[in-house]
């Protein structure tokens, strides 16, 4: 295999690679950020409330973790295709279309890991937080403030997910040049037309993100950590 | 709000079972303005459950509370010290501001009712240190400041000086003879019998669930009524009832 290719097409900043890795971080992170602001106050809730069914939901939350990203793909393509019920906004194929499938793929793992994280912080929590007569509004804010590490974590399973998946933003998406082609399209396309060097430049662009975002993180969190205790 | 009191607290009656243990049985009481009550007793004796009723944190299987003339369990004027207190993820000036702004004040007040009360407990110099990182003695005191940020005319405290040292020690109870000069009513739990007669006016002696005998502190020490109380002071270790 060509490495040299793959290297060359790095350091050479081309255009359209730069492009393709633009778009998708675009997506992955536009998804991330959707999938938390749904999925932090979802899982909190989830983490104080009892209805009938709770256990349920918690199990099928837990299990959607898993969710394959081409069946993710197909419900959204039925959803945003022509004759679908939102086929009138025109979406499919669009990086929106993209950012919606990712978003629903990672929500899953949002919700879960916050619930999780805030149930155990309100273990700790309750008595101190009862008695200072806080709301259960006040409580959700206080708790998802002093859950603020632990939940940069669960954003990022939710971001490493959205990167590396390919089937999704794959159906969705269709994976058209200059518009809708991320990295790992990318990547499936050039293995298949047989131009390693490209989808080898791709592949280590993708994890060299991937390690430069947890790394950041991971600073960040040691940082606040350290100051917040 | 200045109208609203938690005194006297009135106990009638208070059970609480749980997991088919009987904690507390049928205990009455009146806690009143003055010097402060200390809950006594040995381990066991459902002390910490007393406090947790006496907060309004749970009901109580049987019999009443009121605050006040209140039986409502909002904990307005009232606040509470842990035996272990819980320190938010924050820093030290982050978590009294917290327990000042739940407790309503003003945004603008902030800085200066947190000045004072750091000034009150002595953590001026650990202000921006994360709490949880604090010793056992310093987050006691963070959790007083939080406590006393809620201005309350009864403060409940259960086992104040646990775990800490002599300094340690001196500076808390220090704070609660503060505020306890100032006006606040104080119910504190102790097991241990020096700091009672140090700092409490009268004396609820429980054990087992059962409160065994109330008298102000000179009497119950000079003149203790029950064998229970007798040993009790005396070193015993009291394993039956």
């Amino acid at each position: 295999m060509d490495d040299a290719g793959a290297w060359r097409l790095i350091v050479s900043a081309d255009p359209a690679l730069y492009a393709i890795v633009y778009l998708s971080l675009k997506i992955s992170l536009s998804a991330v950020l959707a999938a938390g602001l749904i999925g932090f106050p979802l899982g909190a809730l989830l983490a104080f409330s009892s209805f009938p069914g709770r256990g349920a939901v918690i199990v099928l939350t837990n299990a959607l973790m898993g969710l394959p990203p081409v069946v993710v793909g197909l419900c959204v393509f039925l959803a945003l295709s022509r004759s679908g019920p939102l086929g009138s906004l025109g979406l499919l194929f669009t990086p929106t279309a993209m950012i919606i499938a990712q978003t629903i793929l990672i929500m899953p793992i949002i919700i879960a890991l916050t619930r999780q994280t805030i149930e155990d912080l309100w273990g700790e929590y309750r008595n101190e937080l009862l008695a200072m007569g806080l709301s259960p509004l006040g409580r959700l804010i206080a708790l998802l403030y002093d859950a603020r590490i632990s939940l940069l974590t669960t954003l990022l399973a939710g971001f490493g997910r959205a990167a590396a998946e390919v089937g999704a933003v794959m159906i969705v998406g269709g994976n058209i040049e200059g518009f809708t082609r991320t990295m790992t399209t990318a990547i499936a396309l050039e293995t298949s037309k047989g131009d390693l060097p490209l989808a080898m430049g791709l592949g280590l662009i993708l994890i060299a993100i991937v390690i430069a975002i947890n790394a950041s993180t991971w600073l960040l969190g040691a940082f606040a950590r350290n100051r917040m205790g | 709000m200045a109208a609203i009191t938690n005194l006297p607290l009135l106990l009638r009656n208070v059970t609480y079972r749980t997991g088919g243990q009987t904690l507390l049985d049928d205990i009455s009481a009146t806690i009143s303005n003055g010097a402060p009550t200390a809950i006594l007793g040995p381990n066991g004796a459902g002390k910490s459950t007393l406090l947790h009723l006496a907060m309004g944190l749970m009901a109580p299987t049987g019999g009443w509370l009121s605050w006040g003339g209140r039986t409502e369990t909002s904990p307005i004027r009232r606040a509470i010290v842990f035996q272990k207190p819980v320190m938010l993820r924050r820093t030290v000036r982050g978590n009294v501001t917290f327990a000042l702004s739940q407790a309503g004040v003003p945004s603008k007040e902030l800085e200066n009712r947190l000045q004072s009360l750091l000034q009150r407990v002595d953590l001026v110099a650990l202000a921006d240190r994360p709490a949880r990182r604090l010793s056992g003695g310093e987050q006691k005191r963070v959790a007083l400041a939080r406590a006393l940020a809620r201005e309350p005319d009864l403060l409940l405290l259960d086992e104040p000086t646990a775990d800490l040292d002599p300094a340690a020690t001196r500076a808390v109870e220090q704070i609660i003879a503060g505020a306890a000069a100032s006006g606040t009513k104080i119910l504190m739990v102790s097991h241990d019998a020096a700091q009672v007669r140090r700092l409490a006016g009268d004396i609820l002696f429980l054990v087992k669930g059962r409160l065994r005998e109330s008298a102000p502190t000179t009497k119950f020490f000079s003149e203790t009524a029950t064998p229970l109380a007798q040993s009790f002071l005396r070193g015993d270790l009291l394993t039956e009832a």
